[in-house]
């Protein structure tokens, strides 16, 4: 009796090296603020929150459909629930930053029954109608500053976990030290970002995520619940966006409605960094970030200029390179970092039945 | 198991009563009485815009009915979302190719298999091959579903709907643009696979490969059930004869 076997593979032999690779560059990235001067750590942490913010929107948008300009929703939240943990619970930044995401993610919940009822451009204006709400809420909270803002007290950051232990084992400044707390944080939030998305697309979960792209009809038709997929995903962005909302405004120290809940900031930009690179892949907005970091630190000086830059650079990029650079890359070289296809690999039976 | 007092007793898979659905003036389904037995395997014709495929989006929920019930093994799922109908075993082809274009064509059994049957994906991966192998896509496995022929999209339709393990599978035209030798293939597979023990609805203008495989037929002809019985009475049937004697004239 001879019955065929199968199994599936994922990862692709170039991939492995890559894995390596990124394990090498991780562990660069984590020393290097004992050798890299405080200006490139302190433009290292925005270029991780902004790609953590990318890859969540990436995520959203790219896989799940859900093309949201109200991210900022959530990051906004996240900076304030940091500010009420720490100034008003006397809890650890560190961990605000953690309850912080807790909150977000409950509170995507309530903000999904409005926005889910919304399709297509529709659900777009929902979800910064929502965002608005969300600022003109915050903008009425006396005690966290009102309409114009609040500020971290010293004492607060500088009670941010690890920072005695860096100056007493490194003698290092309270600021110096200070910075390099964050700047793990940031590189935290960034590679677990990268994680969570891969390893979501990589489950089951992210398999019938791709279905659902392609063709929602017929994905429930083979047993996929839409409806709690995009719910899940909606949710678990909004908490990871609330934790890097808190982390950025941990580093800010300071937090306004109007910043906190900017369009401009949080949703534009993302989106920009996300269309350059590449929608709907791991590697897009990590191609994005670079190229969004290295225009904001050369062009940012121009003001109107550099916006109208960023806008004309989109359009061109969504006109001639639908997928992004990244897209375009590895099209033209066949390069795949995140693999996610599953392939199916016929095992010969005789082969497995003699032993090994 | 529930006792059975008898073979010719057996079990109701599907039950519909009552089923209306009207788009504007156009009634797609107009009081459909129907009862598919378990392990059968039904056939249903009628001209271009009776009322055919609506009617497979009312059983498996791509559509939600004005009025009527839809029971499945005598459980009411008039009004359940189609996944859930899917997870009770209900698959469907549909009549224009709906593949998951970039996915390849294993994964889109994969999903089908790992979602339908409610498994983790390493346990099915033989039920696809298997399932790949019977409908002659295995060559194609993992190449992307966006890059295959009509024929073999309408292919993967039957295949990834199997995948799910369905009690009652629905096909909607999957014989169209076939040639002679292909519509053996294919009436053979459907043959096994209902013998097998799945419940076969087929709705199909091919007629001669359709009445290759079921042993009942009903004719829709402007949402309504007009004639129902054994195939070649019904082809016979005057009903039938007026249908398609104008359609031709
Ligand atoms: N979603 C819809 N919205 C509006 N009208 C629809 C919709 N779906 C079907 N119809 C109409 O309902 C009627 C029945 O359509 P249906 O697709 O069920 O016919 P059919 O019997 O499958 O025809 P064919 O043999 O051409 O596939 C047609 O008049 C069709 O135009
Ligand atoms: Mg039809």
């Amino acid at each position: 009796m001879q019955q065929p076997r199968y199994r599936i593979e994922t990862a692709v032999e170039a991939t492995r090296i890559f894995a390596f690779a990124g394990i090498g560059l991780v562990v660069v990235l984590v020393l290097l603020p004992f050798f890299a001067g405080r200006g490139l750590v302190q433009d290292l942490i925005f270029v991780f929150y902004m790609l953590a913010l990318a890859q969540l929107w990436n995520l959203l948008a790219g896989y799940a459909g859900l093309v949201s300009v109200g991210q900022q929703a959530f990051v906004g939240l996240g900076g304030y629930m940091l500010f009420a943990f720490t100034v008003y619970g006397g809890i650890d930044p560190l961990l605000a930053i953690v309850l912080a995401g807790v909150v977000a993610f409950l509170l995507a919940f309530p903000t999904a029954l409005v926005v889910f009822r919304l399709r297509g451009a529709y659900f777009a204006i929902g979800t910064w109608v929502v965002a608005e709400v969300y600022r003109l809420v915050f903008a009425q909270v006396k005690p966290l500053g009102g309409g114009t803002g609040t500020s971290l007290s010293v004492g607060v950051i500088n009670g941010l976990f690890g920072i005695d232990f860096l100056r007493e084992v490194f003698g290092l400044r309270t600021s110096l030290a200070r910075d390099m707390v964050m700047y793990w944080t940031a590189l935290a939030l960034a590679v677990g970002t990268v994680l969570v998305v891969y390893f979501l697309l990589r489950s089951r979960r992210g398999l019938g995520l791709a279905a659902i792209r392609d063709s929602e009809v017929a994905a429930e038709s083979v047993g996929v619940d839409s409806f709690r997929t995009k719910l899940w995903v909606y949710v678990l962005t909004a908490g990871i966006t609330g934790m890097v909302g808190a982390l950025i405004y941990l580093q800010t120290a300071r937090i306004s409605p109007d910043a906190a809940f900017s369009v401009l900031q949080w949703t534009a930009y993302v989106i920009f960094i996300v269309v350059i690179g590449g929608i709907g892949t791991i590697e897009g907005p990590i191609v994005g970030v670079l190229i969004f970091y290295l225009l904001q630190n050369y062009l940012a000086g121009f003001g109107t200029w550099y916006l109208i830059l960023l806008g004309a650079l989109a359009i061109v990029i969504m006109l001639f390179a639908p997928s992004g650079i990244w897209g375009y890359v590895s099209a033209r070289f066949n390069l795949v970092l995140f693999p996610l296809r599953r392939r199916l690999v016929r095992l010969n039976t005789e082969k497995v039945d003699s032993g090994e | 198991m529930p006792d059975r007092p008898g073979l010719s007793d057996s079990r109701m898979v599907l039950e519909i009563a009552g089923l209306s659905k009207s788009f504007g003036s156009v009634r797609a389904a107009d009081n459909i009485l129907l009862a598919v037995r378990e392990g059968e395997a039904l056939g249903i014709i009628g001209p271009n815009g009776a009322g055919k495929s609506s009617l497979f989006n009312l059983i498996t929920g791509d559509l939600v009915p004005d009025a009527g019930e839809i029971r499945l093994n005598g459980r009411d799922v008039t009004r359940m979302p189609p996944h859930r109908r899917c997870k009770l075993g209900i698959a469907r082809s549909y009549q224009i190719p709906h593949p998951f274009e970039n996915l390849t064509v294993f994964e889109n059994l994969l999903v089908g298999a790992a979602f339908g049957q409610d498994k983790h994906e390493r346990d099915v991966a033989d039920l696809c091959g298997q399932v790949l192998e019977r409908t002659g896509l295995l060559h194609r496995a993992n190449i992307p579903a966006g890059s295959l022929t009509l024929l073999e999209r309408k292919r993967l339709e039957l295949a990834r709907a199997l995948a799910t393990g369905p009690q009652v599978l629905l096909l909607d035209e999957i014989a169209g643009g076939l040639t002679e030798a292909e519509i053996a293939d294919l009436v053979a597979t459907i043959r096994e696979i209902n013998a097998s023990g799945t419940t076969i609805v087929w709705i199909e203008h091919v007629v001669a490969a359709l009445l290759a495989v079921v042993t009942r037929l009903i004719v829709l002809n402007f949402g309504s059930k007009i004639a129902e019985g054994e195939p070649q009475a019904v082809m016979n049937s005057k009903e039938v004869r007026d249908i398609y004697t104008g359609i031709e004239a």
